[in-house]
């Protein structure tokens, strides 16, 4: 596949992101299809940072295994990241600070010393060295001198004509010395344009997830600044107020939590957004949600844990906690959006979902997928139809007509799913009520049928919700396979690459990836999974939690091998590769 | 017109006999009722003690909530929808240990809303244990020796940090108390009440009769001002906080009329429909 793959490495704080930034945004507003991911640390200045961008000619989920080219703003970028170059790599390096470039021998990269800094002084300021390297890259992929201006333009207008003019200045240092020296070394896939000619949306996970609870009606959002969390805030803070949307910066993730399960109480579609440290504050009223039947939205993107862990890394560690965390037993939904634009979608399905079963619903993301900014088809998410779905409350009429006394919030029924009232309706007193109370709910009570009644009317909510029709996405046949690969949420597209892989060897191959959790889907799961030779579960954590789940749930413990991953990188495709290589070995050696 | 009867429910509080949160519960349901709210309007969301139990017993809608989160709770209610009159109640331990650090930053905010505390000096619910509010060398279960802390300054800290009205009653004096709920009621901003509330079951030491012997009342004084936010630390300061009355009273807006996202029209009420042609600029507003 013709693709393109770039990186700009250095210390942080010196414009390595805006350097992404600028050729990410540059390439997708020219049509192309774009990924980009960070890397960064939990420090201000100093210590390695990179930004990685991969130009595919189809839209794509991940940033690639591999590096066409790289520039290197110190040596510490080369000692980090000469290993993904490939060979015949472009390794562009600021010879201004080093004079030969360190890295094991054997590799053959074309080597392009660029003095950045002091063109970018020449300039005006070293500052400008992320103009300079912007520069370089469009000279050496084919794009045109000026491709930069524009966004120039808009980022740096407002500061006056002399900051713009001194980074055009900067840009084309760079383009001229890269164009006579090295010449156009790679080449970029064709760009696929929107309909008017114009790019593709250019979104993060986090975005998605914030525009879907704006559009299903979110209208409150109390969070505490967590990376990588934090941008779900700044979309909301940008979008929310317009359509009367509230955004509090809450004293600490306990009140957040509590602050949106209140004004969801109150009619008000609510959700708060964290990650590990923050989720495992919301503990205690997770139950409380559960127990009250108040509805809730909570965005879990997770990163490394335990403790602060690796808090600028991505891990899928949190499963167990949202699956099992509080105390007590409550019913609880799960979603593991696996894309953009099932962020967007599933962020606004949370909603009705909260509202039907009037419960907690925790939308599951990671660094990975929250924080990649991704070219996404307008159409793709513009074509998502969002609906309101408040069908569990009580109206005003039925209230009216029912009188003072009669209506009992907590009624046990069928389904288990009792109309819920809001405060300001008439006729419609109750008390939400954390301990365990009657149907009345006006009062707390500790006899034991009640009890019964009031748990099991609880647990049996979620009976009616097909998880089995909407909690996954299969690709492969479907009687049997050699291998069928299992994951959940963000890593779906290097799990889907390396089963395309596969099959181009000739493996049949499966390829499951669960889009709900919690409650799972486990008939479906069964039967994807029976056909299976052998099953690899891809996961970014240490002890195979999902593959837990699915052995506790299904079974196949005989053909369940873990491929894990938790230095806090997301997958490559060879990594999956190859471990589906060593997994017939590994069940070999269990039959032994 | 709602009256206090409405305010009422069936059943009957289980707090023991004596207990000084009936006074609070009696106080309240006239002070609202008094104001011409009818009960689909007002919330009362509690914390978990013997206190909590009050959202159960007063008659407008209601939130049993965590213990140590009324506060946290009763934000979110009165932003979800800003036309109810909010109440957030529950004991020392609730509001001065556990969830204390909810205090200054419903303080900090100015969150429209009326904030009840049953200050008994001890723990009740879980049978008698010293609390953050109980005098040092108090001895209880847990702190058999006489407790080693000092007691816990929150209308102090709540003055500090500028709250906008702040006022103590006793439950002695159910009138008084009345009147300082119907003002904190009608207060737009953050109330603290803190109401000496005896246990009488737990707490031999802090009883009426202890209360009835060292509170004064700041009625009594001509010469107080509560507009002077010193003078209210004086006060507290002089009195060793044994003392009833409006400490402090300050108009300033409510958050929910200033913070982002601020609108005339309660978030509960708001359409939720936004127009295709909105949704479509805002996703273009991504590229
Ligand atoms: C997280 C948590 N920790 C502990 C408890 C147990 N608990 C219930 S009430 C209470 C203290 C009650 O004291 P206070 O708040 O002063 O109220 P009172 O009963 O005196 O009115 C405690 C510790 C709990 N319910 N939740
Ligand atoms: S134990 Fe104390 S606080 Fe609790 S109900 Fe009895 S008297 Fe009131």
């Amino acid at each position: 596949m013709p693709q393109l793959t770039w990186k700009v490495g250095g210390a942080q704080g010196e414009g390595i992101d805006s350097t992404g930034e600028i050729f990410a945004t540059t390439l997708n507003r020219l049509g192309f299809y774009v990924f980009s991911y960070r890397h960064f640390m939990s420090l201000i200045k100093g210590g390695h940072t990179n930004y990685k961008v991969r130009v595919t000619p189809s839209q794509s989920g991940y940033h690639g295994d591999e590096l066409d080219l790289l520039i290197a703003f110190d040596q510490s970028t080369i000692d980090e990241n000469w290993k993904e170059l490939s060979e015949g790599g472009v390794l562009i390096y600021d010879s201004s600070r080093i004079s030969s470039p360190d890295f094991p021998g054997d590799k053959n990269f074309l080597l392009c010393p660029v003095p950045i800094t002091e063109m970018a002084k020449e300039a005006g300021s070293s500052i400008m060295r992320n103009m300079v390297a912007s520069g370089v890259t469009a000279a050496m992929v084919g794009l045109p001198r000026h491709a930069f201006d524009p966004l120039i333009v808009e980022r740096f207008g407002k500061k006056g004509e002399k900051v713009v003019a001194s980074n055009k200045v900067a840009i084309q240092a760079g383009y001229d010395f890269a164009l006579k020296r090295f010449g156009q070394r790679k080449e970029l896939p064709q760009p696929q344009p929107e309909e008017d000619g114009g790019g593709h949306l250019f979104l993060s996970g986090n975005e998605a997830v914030a525009l879907g609870a704006l559009a299903a009606g979110c209208r409150f959002l109390a969070a505490y600044p967590i990376t990588p969390a934090t941008e779900i805030m700044y979309t909301a803070l940008n979008h929310f107020p317009q359509y009367g949307g509230k955004v509090v910066q809450a004293e600490d993730e306990i009140a957040a939590c509590i602050m949106a399960i209140g004004a969801n109480y109150a009619g008000t579609r609510a959700m708060t957004s964290t990650s590990g440290p923050g989720f495992t504050l919301m503990q205690e009223s997770i139950g409380l949600s559960g127990v009250t039947e108040t509805p809730m939205v909570i965005v879990n993107v997770m990163r490394s844990g335990p403790g602060t862990g690796l808090p600028t890394k991505t891990e899928q560690s949190d499963l167990n906690e949202m699956l099992y965390g509080t105390h007590g037993e409550i019913p609880r939904i799960v979603l593991t959006p696996t894309t953009v634009t099932e962020c967007f979608r599933y962020a606004a399905e949370a909603f009705n979902l909260a509202e039907t079963y009037q419960c907690p619903v925790i939308l599951a993301t990671d660094l990975f997928l929250g924080m990649s900014k991704q070219s996404v088809p307008f159409e793709e998410i513009d074509g998502v139809q969002v609906r309101i779905e408040r069908a569990s409350r009580i109206g005003d009429a039925d209230l009216a007509a029912m009188g003072n006394g009669e209506y009992r919030r907590y009624r046990v029924t069928e389904s288990g799913i009792s109309p819920r009232s809001i405060p300001g309706q008439k006729n419609g007193r109750f008390v939400a009520m954390s301990n365990e109370h009657d149907e009345g709910a006006t009062e707390e009570i500790e006899d034991s049928r009640n009890r019964v009644e009031q748990m099991s009317k609880r647990m049996r909510k979620l009976d009616g919700w097909d998880v089995d029709a909407f909690g996954y996405v299969y690709d492969g046949p479907e009687e049997s396979t050699e291998i069928t690969l299992v994951g959940f949420g963000s890593t779906r597209a290097q799990i889907g690459e390396a089963a395309a892989r596969l099959r181009e060897r000739g493996v049949k191959t499966g390829h499951l990836q669960l889009r709900a959790v919690k409650p799972f889907p486990e008939t479906s799961v069964c039967r994807l999974l029976s056909g299976a030779s052998r099953i690899v579960v891809v996961e970014n954590n240490s002890t195979g939690q999902l593959a837990e789940v699915i052995r506790a749930r299904v079974g196949f413990h005989d053909r369940i091998t873990h491929c894990l991953k938790f230095d806090g990188d997301p997958f490559t495709v060879q990594e999956i590769l190859n471990h589906c290589n060593r997994s017939q070995e590994v069940i070999n050696g269990w039959r032994r | 017109m709602a009256t206090m009867k409405d305010f009422r429910t069936e059943n009957k509080p289980t707090w023991c006999p004596g207990c000084g949160d009936f006074a609070v519960l009696a106080a309240l349901q006239k002070a609202v009722a008094s104001l011409g709210l009818e009960p689909e309007e007002v919330v009362c969301v509690s914390g978990i003690g013997c206190s909590g139990k009050i959202a159960q017993h007063f008659g407008g809608y209601g939130f049993h909530s965590l213990h140590g989160r009324s506060l946290p709770t009763a934000t979110g209610v009165k932003l979800g929808n800003q036309d109810l009159t909010v109440i957030a109640a529950g004991g020392d331990g609730d509001g001065y240990g556990i969830g204390m650090g909810h205090l200054v930053h419903a303080v900090r905010r100015n969150i429209d809303l009326t904030y009840i505390v049953m200050d008994n000096q001890i723990y009740g619910l879980t049978t008698g244990q010293t609390s953050p509010t109980s005098k040092k060398g108090f001895r209880s279960k847990t702190s058999p020796e006489g407790a080693a802390e000092e007691p816990v300054k929150a209308v102090e800290t709540a003055l500090v940090n500028g709250a906008s009205f702040v006022a103590q009653a006793f439950s002695g004096d159910v009138k008084q108390m009345t009147v300082l709920f119907e003002e904190a009621v009608r207060h737009r901003g953050f109330s603290l009440i803190n109401c000496f509330s005896p246990c009488v079951t737990f707490n031999k030491v802090n009883t009426y009769d202890w209360f009835r012997e060292n509170v004064i009342r700041l009625k009594d004084r001509e010469e107080y001002d509560s507009g002077d936010r010193d003078a209210a630390l004086s006060v507290m300061r002089k009195t060793h906080g044994l003392v009833t009355g409006i400490l402090c009273r300050e108009e300033r807006p409510a958050y929910h009329e200033v913070m982002t996202g601020a609108h005339s029209v309660a978030a509960s009420k708001m359409d939720l429909n936004i127009p295709r042609e909105d949704m479509r600029e805002i996703f273009h507003s991504f590229r």
